[in-house]
């Protein structure tokens, strides 16, 4: 069965890594928090001035002046620290910050991703997500296969404008794990429990590459 | 001591004319200027050209001064809590630069500190390199982008003091520290406003040397765009 939201954030998260310091986009990388591993240190990076996001805080403990990328109201955890938003992308743009996150239109099989704009129809802006890319260390997308009219999100070229070039190394989608490869394509890694490699093929438009035995996820 | 305390919004913005260029500091509606913006939309001066990351939502922060068609010119990272923002754009009756949000940052920095244009990897290879000088610097590809200076730059601290000493709060930090820096004439209006020697020294954020009026805001209503709660 092909994975939920939640899955894929599931999934996502025994990417992580103890002590990593990761920076989450908005919608289902967000939801990535909720699968850290107990035990783990991990700290998340809000690109307006924070690390060390917390939880929603509780009703009685909502400040307006706390706030996470997404304009929702958050809390802080033992160790948190705020800052300017210009340190805030110099810790991204300077590379300190291990693991970015974050959803996409489309990605193409040499990585660029294409998540901000849709000419003549949406133009809310990039946001931090060119920054992000341009800088990460390490950028793994989330998202799903392919798009609401059924088409794939997995090219041989992005379609839509670009937010950045040759960046993503990882895609997990409700379908499986995949990694774009430094000749082109997309190699999968594992399927969704219960995904055939046929259902993966079916809806990917870029190049894929598979092994004839392609293991299936554990979650 | 240099005499920086005014009355209220309303007398820190007498004398910004139309067609200024303006820095309103804030990340969606947490940190902005709410006292000066209301002060803008009253005195109805238009022609302006905003600096902020966002702007605003329909009826509130900048998106007031956008319904009465103030704005000729956004510079802004992300614009998506707003309809007649869009409406505006899509029509052509609002111009707008859309620059990534560290790069927003770093070019008010910039402008602050003097430095007219640096080199950064976000956006190389799009559209918003169009025009712009490129350059590899260790086998990476860097866009050069230029500085930003305001002619008035409005910010909002949660306390300051006589001397223009700010210190902020919480993620309403967010821009304010760089744009202080980066007007010509910079309006601080503050929460708490207090007398010079108060404040520890060893805790202010932004120096007074980059601000040149600074008053005590009133009514600060603090609106929150996504309100999000544990049990």
């Amino acid at each position: 069965m092909a994975l939920d939201k939640n899955g894929i954030a599931q999934r996502i998260a025994k990417e992580l890594k103890d002590g990593y310091y990761v920076n989450l986009g908005i919608g289902i990388p967000t939801l990535v928090a909720n699968y850290i591993p107990e035990g783990m240190n991990v700290v998340l990076q809000s690109e307006n001035g924070l690390l060390g996001i917390g939880p929603f805080p509780k009703e009685e403990d909502v400040d307006a002046d706390l706030i996470n990328a997404g304009k929702q109201t958050i809390s802080m955890v033992d160790g948190s620290v705020l800052f300017s938003s210009a340190d805030s992308f110099g810790m991204i743009r300077g590379g300190h910050i291990d693991l970015t996150i974050l959803g996409a239109m489309e990605v193409s099989e040499n990585g660029d991703i294409a998540n901000w704009k849709i000419p003549g129809k949406m133009v809310k802006g990039m946001g931090g997500a060119m920054d992000l890319v341009a800088s990460a260390k390490n950028i793994i997308v989330a998202m799903r296969h392919v798009d609401k009219y059924g088409k794939s999100k997995l090219l041989s070229e992005c379609t839509l404008p670009l937010t950045g070039v040759q960046c993503v190394k990882k895609i997990v989608t409700e379908l499986g794990v995949f990694e774009v490869v430094p000749e082109g394509g997309f190699k999968v890694l594992e399927r969704a429990p219960g995904v055939t490699l046929e259902e993966i093929k079916n809806s990917t438009a870029g190049k894929l590459i598979a092994e004839e035995e392609v293991p299936e996820m554990a979650l | 001591m240099i005499n920086k305390v005014v009355a209220n919004a309303e007398e820190a913005v007498a004398d910004i004319p139309n067609d200024s260029v303006l820095m309103l500091g804030g990340f969606g509606l947490c940190g902005i200027p709410e006292n000066c913006i209301s002060a803008l939309v009253a005195k109805k001066i238009t022609g302006l050209t905003c600096i902020s990351n966002n702007a605003g939502v329909d009826d509130f922060g900048i998106g007031l001064m956008l319904q009465q068609r103030q704005v000729k010119k956004m510079i802004s990272s992300y614009v998506g809590e707003n309809k007649e923002f869009e409406r505006q754009l899509l029509s052509g009756e609002l111009e707008v630069e859309l620059t990534p949000q560290g790069t927003l940052a770093e070019r008010i920095r910039a402008g602050g500190a003097g430095i007219p244009a640096f080199f950064t990897p976000a956006g190389y290879g799009t559209e918003i390199a169009e025009g712009k000088e490129s350059r590899e610097f260790d086998g990476k590809m860097y866009l050069m982008e230029s500085w930003l200076r305001a002619d008035f730059a409005l910010v909002k601290a949660w306390k300051g003091d006589t001397a223009g000493n700010l210190i902020f709060k919480g993620t309403a930090r967010n821009f304010n520290p760089m744009m202080a820096a980066a007007g010509k004439i910079t309006i601080a209006e503050v929460e708490e406003l207090v007398p010079a020697g108060t404040l520890d020294p060893n805790t202010i954020h932004t120096p007074g040397v980059f601000i040149q009026r600074i008053f005590q805001g009133v009514n600060y209503e603090k609106r929150i765009e996504q309100r999000t709660v544990s049990q």
